[in-house]
């Protein structure tokens, strides 16, 4: 039981960290796109 | 299309929970190698969205090829990315599987080797995309994304034509599976092809976000320069 679970774990683990990373780039062009619009 | 996304998440959420119970609880046990066989739910269904995903970049980029299309572009960008995310999964959940049930964790196996290739070819098409700022990067990546697909026919029927560790295919290729494992096996691939296209879709937008910011940034740095320097 413990491959099993350490396989699901694995499996969530790497589909979350992908979703935190385009949280991440997604938060990071919001940034960008601010700055743009304040120098206008 | 917006207001469709958090249904769509939803959908999905609710599918994937679904097909986790189904896979922990409902499938029946399999007699040789017990519980640990159910990591097949997982690593079966990631292998045939991976395989998906690539198709998808091959067909992508010879459109891209052909008609110098930027979505077609986008599209294979994005399609090569998150078919290495699933490739990473079968990367991942196989050796666990295999440790329990060949006592090893890895074997140079031609099926297992061809996987590796296969991930390493779109991990190079990845970083040859982050790090290369040449304007002929989208060009080299297509044609690189065009011979890598070579590799997954390779990696689909290397169990079919060798004699490898790896057990035969579970449908169509002589093997049976009993019609409940069957059955769980495809809501589970159901639930992460629309993760996978939840993915897709978000990346697609945060790609053409992207890009219309720096295609900004770039006008306006032109813009911003002295004539005199320019």
């Amino acid at each position: 039981m413990t491959y099993l679970y350490a396989a699901y774990f694995a499996t969530w683990a790497i589909h979350i960290g992908y979703a935190i990373y385009l949280i991440g780039q997604y938060s990071r062009l919001r940034d960008e796109m601010k700055d743009l619009q304040s120098r206008k | 299309m917006k207001r469709l996304f958090p249904v769509f998440g939803l959908l999905t959420g609710v599918l994937l929970s679904y097909a986790l119970y189904l896979a922990l609880v409902v499938a029946p046990t399999e007699q040789t190698m017990g519980d640990v066989q159910r990591i097949f739910y997982y690593h079966v269904p990631s292998a045939w969205t991976a395989f998906l995903l690539f198709f998808i970049n091959f067909v992508a980029s010879v459109v891209y090829l052909i008609r110098r299309n930027m979505k077609a572009d986008v599209v294979a960008l994005v399609a090569a990315e998150i078919g290495v995310v699933f490739c990473t999964v079968v990367l991942v959940t196989g050796p666990i599987w295999a440790r329990p049930v060949w006592g090893i964790w890895w074997t140079w196996d031609l099926r297992l080797t061809l996987t590796l290739v296969l991930w390493l070819i779109y991990v190079s098409y990845l970083m040859l995309r982050r790090f290369s700022s040449s304007g002929q990067t989208p060009q080299i990546a297509a044609v690189l994304a065009v011979l890598g697909a070579l590799d997954v026919p390779l990696v689909y029927f290397s169990i079919w034509f060798f004699r490898t560790q790896h057990p035969q295919p579970v449908i169509g290729g002589g093997g049976s599976i009993d019609p409940r494992m069957l059955h769980v096996l495809l809501i589970n691939w159901a639930a992460f092809s629309c993760l996978a296209a939840l993915m897709f879709w978000s990346r697609y937008r945060l790609e053409v976000l992207k890009r219309e910011v720096e295609d900004t940034q770039a006008l306006e740095a032109l813009l911003e320069t002295p004539r005199g320097s320019r």
